[in-house]
């Protein structure tokens, strides 16, 4: 492998450096660096942050392929600036067992764009009844960490306390998906206002909250720790506020969508709007950004959720829940949180990168862009602007709720363990 | 410009004045020998139910016919629908056979305005009930009903006292009703058991009441909504006999209503549950009344959505007549450039 | 307003100017007491020809129609000593330009009680112009009933005709040319008697609405 010299990018958006890689790690980094031979990639005026890693990635292979695969969602990843997600479990089968999640690991192996880290499932068939064999996954070649049922709450409260104490052994975390059943059935959206006038069955707030104040309190009772995926509340912005002013080990992700997006949008009955959990109100989403700025909410995860055509081109009941994200993940993150000052560039890469590599125990990703480090890295512009186009994805699905939306910032390179799998905004 | 009716909300008060005045004289057709017009003549419209109702079927089936209107029934029941069929393809296939006018009843809310949104289809969609959301045609009979009763043919209905009792949180009834009696001016309330309403009630123009007894004095109608008895095991309400004492209609609490006071129920009504007997029997409930209404109401919107070259129903205008009295007899823009084909 | 209910396309002679704008200097050629002259003389006509106008049912087209048949049933009745039935036949629904405007509101048809079988039913226009309006009243006068014999009573007839149709009683042949406009004031719409002869508004309205 080659030398790469990245000139004058300003690292974590402070004063411009330059960064020589020399393989797969970072050699130097300093001013006026020069190599022999180097290819070298301009940097002035552009961002350089760490490889940006994904905690919630739906990435659909094994069983719906044609909504996903292993190597579009990574291809997809790395136009966003991933070096590294975690698939979700709810494949068809679901990954609760050793064998699925070394298939998917080996899948993300051989398609070099992306690291996939797979999430292994909490229950035998996200049922909800019967732990799946976490030690068995944790060991296993795909070293699963992460353990959710995402797409379903694990309800259960024994369940759910079992999990948490188990998962201890080998330094695991359970991922919440935190919907109360009871309370959600046939839930089509926020219930609010709009929900009243829409005459669609609401997914209450307090369903999130209920089961997201459960789990802090389980999680404190048997001294684990315990991660809440897409919070997407106000109310449950404070629930993990007071958590953690407990001491309680207690991490928490911000979907970029409901950084965004508020139910209003869903007047259009589009269901291109349609996501679980639902887009909420504009209350909520600035108490998002606020939990986000604050270090209440952790870090940024995409629930990036590719549906074919014909699950969205339908009745809105009729259609699926869930958008893509990875490839416009990090222009949302600019234009909430960077272009409105609530966070800058270093706070993006500790939110995008750094925790969520902590969370899931990822080695080698969310590191310091520090000679030594292995060489994940992307390279941004963060003065592009231009609408987003679904036809120019990567990802095998198109089901973006951006489309024709001006968002800023562009991927212009990203670099897995010093190889470009992004170049001039192109997959390599 | 609105080439749709999906909400009572597209409405405004002049559109919804010309569909109610427009009914009134589709009405008079109904005491002629021949109860036909010749004004949609070639135009084709249909009904596309996803949902069994018979009654909403056959009575905008009986406005198009009318009008000398194509009519094709088109039912999930029995249908490529119910084989899967995705409503897009559905559409498409409308399309092709030439539709002028959909009429959807659908158990999604939001299946109309999806249909006239998508793109799938150019033809004017017409909501005849969707889901839990709206049911615009039901409202403006409703409106016919309660303004001849209660102000006068060509008037509207301001300052007049609507109570609309029962299941609102289920009901696309009163919603729609909602929306189209405060455009024409009326002050309707509530009336439930707070399990039947919808979170964020408080925002809507209206006002909410527990207590039907409260309200029964201080209304010129009623309108008792259908309750489903299903929703007793959803825990809704404990029991029907509960339900009944609090909510439902008898001729105790009918005597309770001012004397010019009409008892309105857009059918098909649970007697028993929401209205007794004696209530639905009596000379002041319109039930039936309302259903006549229906087709001339149905005329008038087909008329006013197919029978020229654009459709009248604009949701912005401001003066619907001119000094003779008549619509605004330039056609606009649009609508000339038709006239140049 | 210019003849404003009947039936043309725009390529018609029916493009003439607008129903409230009669144009550049519209002067009249009939005043109030000309009008109820010319009155009643066609009510004397419809008593001599009807013989009597026993079975006379007068039925005015609206706008301006039925306040003219009302005033014509005033005079019948002071000539005959008897009530004569009139009311009113909208004729929107069979209008044959439909499609080429938006939906119009609807007029109101009123039908004497006796009905209209057997009997001579006098349709009464205000200005006779292409003789779609006419067409249209004959179609809708054939889902109501089946008269003895249809005629027309109009206050100004101007001429170029599209159908071949003629009036039986005509006020005042009034030669006009397409570039001028009629308009008919009535008292009880206008506040006073009046048909007033102008020329087409030139500018960009000209070239619609007025449907004559």
């Amino acid at each position: 492998m080659s030398k790469i010299l990245i000139r004058g990018a300003r690292l974590l958006g402070g004063e411009p450096m330059d960064v020589l890689i020399d393989g797969e790690r970072i050699a130097e980094v300093g001013t006026g660096l020069t190599a022999e031979g180097a290819d070298v990639v301009e940097g002035e005026g552009r961002i350089l942050l760490p490889g940006l890693v994904d905690l919630h990635t739906h990435l659909r292979e094994p069983g719906r392929e044609d909504s996903e695969t292993v190597l579009t969602g990574t291809r997809a990843a790395a136009v966003g600036g991933y070096t590294a997600v975690h698939a979700m479990a709810n494949t068809f089968p679901v990954a609760d067992t050793a064998g699925v999640v070394e298939q998917v690991w080996r899948l993300g192996k051989e398609s070099g764009y992306c690291d996939v880290q797979p999430v292994g499932a909490v229950t035998v068939g996200l049922e909800g009844r019967k732990l799946a064999e976490l030690g068995a996954m944790a060991d296993s070649a795909a070293r699963v960490r992460v353990f959710s049922d995402d797409g379903k709450c694990v309800d259960d409260a024994v369940i759910m306390r079992r999990a948490l104490e188990y998962v201890k052994a080998f330094g695991g975390v359970v991922a919440q998906h935190a919907q109360e059943p009871r309370l959600t059935e046939g839930a089509q959206m926020n219930e609010g206002i709009v929900s009243g006038e829409l005459g669609l069955t609401g997914w209450p707030a307090v369903a999130e909250e209920s089961i997201i104040a459960r789990d802090v309190l389980l999680a404190a009772h048997v001294g684990s720790r315990v991660h809440i995926c897409h919070l997407s509340t106000a109310g449950s912005v404070e629930i993990v506020r007071w958590a953690k002013s407990k001491g309680w080990d207690v991490t928490a992700e911000v979907t970029p969508h409901h950084l965004l997006l508020t139910d209003e949008l869903v007047r259009t009955y589009n269901p291109v709007y349609k996501v679980n959990p639902p887009l909420r109100t504009e209350a909520d989403v600035m108490a998002l950004r606020e939990a986000l700025a604050d270090g209440t909410i952790d870090c940024v995860a995409t629930d990036h959720a590719p549906h074919p055509t014909e699950d969205k081109d339908c009745e809105w009941p009729a259609a699926a829940m869930g958008m893509v994200g990875l490839e416009t993940a990090l222009s949302v993150v600019q234009h909430t949180m960077v272009d409105t000052g609530l966070l800058d560039w270093s706070g993006v890469a500790d939110r995008m990168s750094a925790r969520p590599a902590a969370i899931g125990r990822l080695a080698g990703h969310g590191r310091p862009i520090a000679a030594g480090e292995p060489a994940n890295l992307v390279l941004l512009d963060p003065a592009y602007r231009g609408a987003v186009n679904p036809a120019d994805f990567a990802s095998r699905s198109r089901n973006t709720p951006y489309e024709g939306r001006e968002l800023p910032g562009r991927v212009i390179a990203t670099f897995l363990r010093g190889r470009a799998t992004v170049m001039d905004g192109k997959l390599t | 410009m609105k080439r749709h009716l999906i909400s009572a909300a597209d409405l405004t008060r002049d559109d919804a004045l010309l569909v109610l005045d427009t009914a009134e004289e589709m009405a008079r057709v109904a005491d002629r020998p021949i109860k036909k017009l010749p004004t949609l003549r070639g135009r084709t419209v249909v009904n596309l139910f996803f949902e069994d109702s018979t009654r909403t079927r056959i009575s905008f089936e009986a406005a198009a016919k009318r009008l000398s209107a194509d009519v094709i029934n088109f039912s999930a029941k029995g249908s490529s629908v119910s084989k899967g069929e995705s409503l897009k393809d559905t559409a498409l296939t409308l399309e092709a056979m030439g539709a002028d006018a959909v009429v959807i009843r659908h158990h999604s809310s939001g299946a109309p305005h999806r249909l006239a949104t998508s793109g799938w289809i150019n033809a004017s969609v017409v909501n005849a009930g969707d889901g839990t959301h709206e049911h615009p045609t039901q409202a403006l009979l409703d409106a016919l009903t309660m303004r001849r009763h209660l102000s006068g043919v060509g008037r509207d209905l301001e300052g007049r006292r609507i109570t609309i009792v029962g299941d609102v949180l289920h009901s696309r009834v009163a919603r729609s009703n909602v929306l189209l009696l405060t455009t024409l001016g009326a002050e309707v309330t509530l009336v439930a058991p707070p399990t039947l309403l919808p979170i964020g009630v408080e925002q809507w123009p209206c006002k909410v009441s527990y207590d039907l007894d409260a309200v029964l004095a201080k209304s010129d109608a009623v309108m008792m909504l259908r309750v489903q008895r299903e929703r007793m095991n959803a825990a809704f309400f404990p029991t029907e006999r509960e339900y009944a004492r609090r909510y439902g209609l008898d001729g105790l609490r009918m005597a309770a209503l001012p004397e010019h006071a009409i008892v309105m129920h857009p059918g098909p009504m649970n007697r028993g549950m929401e209205i007794t007997a004696e209530v639905a029997d009596s000379p002041r409930c319109t039930a039936v009344e309302q259903v006549a209404n229906g087709v001339s109401t149905r005329m008038a919107v087909l008329y006013l959505l197919l029978g020229g070259s654009e459709p009248a129903i604009t949701g912005t205008r401001t003066d619907s007549a001119d000094a003779d009295g008549r619509p605004a007899a330039e056609a606009p823009e649009a609508a000339r450039t038709e006239e140049s084909k | 307003m210019v003849d404003d209910r009947s039936i043309r396309t725009s390529a018609s002679p029916a493009a003439t100017g607008r129903a409230d704008a009669p144009g550049i200097a519209a002067r009249p050629v009939l005043e109030g007491p000309d009008i109820a002259r010319v009155l009643t003389r066609i009510a004397h006509e419809i008593v001599e020809r009807a013989k009597g106008a026993d079975d006379v049912v007068l039925l005015g087209i609206p706008t301006r129609g039925v306040f003219l048949a009302h005033r014509l049933a005033a005079k019948l009745a002071e000539i005959t000593g008897r009530a004569a039935a009139v009311g009113s036949l909208d004729i929107t629904m069979y209008r044959d330009d439909l499609r080429l405007h938006p939906p119009r509101a609807l007029a109101r048809t009123e039908i004497p009680g006796d009905g209209i079988d057997g009997r001579l039913v006098v349709l009464v226009d205000d200005v006779l112009f292409s003789g779609r309006t006419i067409r249209a009243a004959l179609d809708a006068l054939n889902d109501i009933g089946r008269p003895r014999a249809v005629q027309l009573a109009v206050l100004v007839d101007r001429g170029h005709r599209e159908l071949p149709i003629r009036a039986d009683y005509v006020g005042k042949n009034l030669p006009t040319s397409l570039r001028e406009t009629v308009k008919v004031l009535l008292a009880e719409e206008d506040g006073r008697d009046s048909v007033l002869l102008g020329q087409k508004d030139p500018g960009p309205r000209a070239g619609h609405a007025a449907d004559g």
